[in-house]
């Protein structure tokens, strides 16, 4: 069998032979990425409305104790994610739970459970964050008609706080797009682990590297122009339509 | 002379070691139109945000329709849908048309059928001039009209009672006649009003009673012809006269 002498020769080379593999590889990190961010805006939006949960005065003394202890495991749980790398997370998750508890998880639902309690403790900061940037003129519209907290929240403040947040979500879905890489280290067979193993048979580490590079590349672009354009349209109309007054019922 | 729906009793409110509010003492008759005056910082606010519960009062008691008022959260919630306020800077919902911002009070504190709900909103949009506006959000209102609709949006809660914590002061000039006209509406329809305002003429004009506050204290509470034309406290005195140059 003839090799290629040249460097496009190997990426050609390589893309032929490979293809399906590097394909499988994306695929994988595509859904650990889309899975990955839903279940960590999921997590990351309780997390952040639990920790700006106001204590009423007013209420009972079990419930102001029982979300005391819920704001500070959560955050505790925020702290701790944010000052430990995504990487030692991974090998934490997937060794723990098999020391510990007994229990093998397959890698890709470790990969998944890490990219989500990730993402989720991040997001939390930013949905804190975007609560706390509301108009307290918003909650006090609410309260001065009777509505409850819950209903505010969910009613008025939500709302606004998602339709804020909606740019940071699609930066996150981008960023997960390259964090999975490093589930790789967990035997989870995204893009980087499938370039990784491919190197092992002709150990043209720079070609195929430039390939999964050209891949991500593609792939996070047109995900923050299409990101962009939804963003756009969410934005909604601008203008309002004056109601005609219809004449009055007979 | 009607009952009571409101009482004021003995009320204290202290932020930290500062005591915005001393002893305050008074009461509200069905249909009465209180007029509260005074100099900014003297307690004004503080006082409706007492009454309204968003704060909460350090000392004193409030009695409403003859019953003293809980602070447990259902019980708050509850006095609110009965007691509305409107602020100076509107607070309506920017999420929700001008529509919504009246509907959705109804529908789910009151439990309104959606066609009650819709009934009312209609029925008080109509009232304040804004029906042509219901689909609008409130980013695209002059001051005045968010104004108007905040009122419409009390008033779909039929409360008993509404404050308004100077409801025209964060508007143009131009604006605050469409506001006070609506208000004055209000009056002659017999609805009962505490009214925070610095717009004297309006307060003689429209008050059944006016309540002086100076540095937490109410220093003088009377009919508006008497508290205006001759006042008692040297206080009053000079209020009044940084008003009429
Ligand atoms: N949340 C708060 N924390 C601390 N101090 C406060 C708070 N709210 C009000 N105060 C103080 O209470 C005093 C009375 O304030 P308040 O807003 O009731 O006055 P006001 O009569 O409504 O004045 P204005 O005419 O300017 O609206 C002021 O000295 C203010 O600084
Ligand atoms: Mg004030």
């Amino acid at each position: 069998m003839e090799f290629p002498t040249t460097f496009f020769g190997w990426v050609f080379f390589l893309v032929q032979r490979y293809y399906k593999d590097f394909l499988r590889g994306l695929g994988v990190t595509l859904e650990l990425a889309v899975i990955g961010t839903v279940l960590g805006c999921i997590l990351g939006f309780i997390v952040g409305m639990i920790r700006s949960l106001p204590i009423d005065k007013g209420s009972s003394k079990p419930w102001q104790f029982f979300v005391r202890v819920l704001q500070i495991i959560a955050a505790v749980y925020v702290e701790v994610i944010r000052a430990t790398p995504l990487m030692v997370q991974a090998m934490v998750l997937y060794y723990g739970t098999m020391s510990i508890w007994g229990i093998d998880i397959w890698s890709f639902h470790a990969g998944i459970m890490v990219m989500s309690v990730h993402i989720g403790a991040y997001m939390s900061e930013s949905v804190r964050g975007a609560i706390g940037g509301i108009d307290p003129g918003q909650m006090e519209g609410g309260q001065a008609i009777g509505m409850s907290y819950g209903q505010i929240m969910f009613h008025v403040i939500m709302p606004q706080v998602f339709r804020n947040l909606i740019p940071q979500i699609g930066n996150t879905f981008v960023s997960a797009i390259k964090d999975t890489s490093v589930l790789n280290v967990i035997a989870v067979t995204e893009l980087y682990f499938a370039a990784r193993t491919i190197t092992g048979t002709y150990y043209k580490f720079f070609e195929t590297y430039i390939i999964i590079s050209v891949i991500y590349f593609v792939l996070t672009f047109t995900v923050s122009r299409i990101l962009k354009l939804l963003e756009k349209r969410l934005k909604g109309p601008e203008n309002y339509e004056l109601v005609k007054e219809e004449t009055e019922e007979a | 002379m009607s009952e009571p729906i409101l009482q004021v009793n003995h009320l204290e409110k202290s932020f930290g070691s500062h005591e915005v509010l001393k002893d305050i003492h008074f009461e509200v008759r069905r249909g009465e139109v209180i007029s509260v005056l005074g100099s900014s910082g003297s307690g004004k606010s503080t006082l409706l945000r007492c009454i309204n519960m968003l704060e909460m009062p350090s000392g004193g008691e409030i009695i409403f329709e003859g019953k003293p008022v809980s602070y447990r959260p259902k019980d708050k919630n509850h006095f609110r849908s009965r007691v509305g306020m409107v602020f100076q800077s509107f607070n309506l919902f920017a999420n929700m048309s001008v529509y919504r911002n009246c509907m959705i009070g109804a529908q789910i504190v009151n439990k309104r059928s959606k066609e009650e709900a819709d009934a009312l909103t209609m029925k008080y949009l109509k009232a304040v001039g804004m029906s042509e506006f219901r689909n609008a959000l409130p980013a695209q209102l002059s001051g005045g009209m968010k104004q108007r609709v905040a009122i419409a949006r009390a008033l779909c809660m039929e409360p008993s009672l509404l404050l308004f914590d100077e409801p025209t002061s964060a508007l143009d000039p131009e604006m605050v006649g469409e506001v006070l006209d609506v208000i004055q509406d209000l009056a002659r329809s017999g609805m009962t009003m505490v009214i925070v305002t610095h717009e004297m003429m309006f307060a003689k004009d429209i008050s059944s009673r006016v309540i002086f506050m100076d540095k937490g204290v109410i220093v003088e509470e009377g009919e508006p012809r008497q508290l205006f034309e001759n006042p008692q406290q040297e206080r009053t005195k000079e209020f009044l006269s940084r008003y009429r140059r």
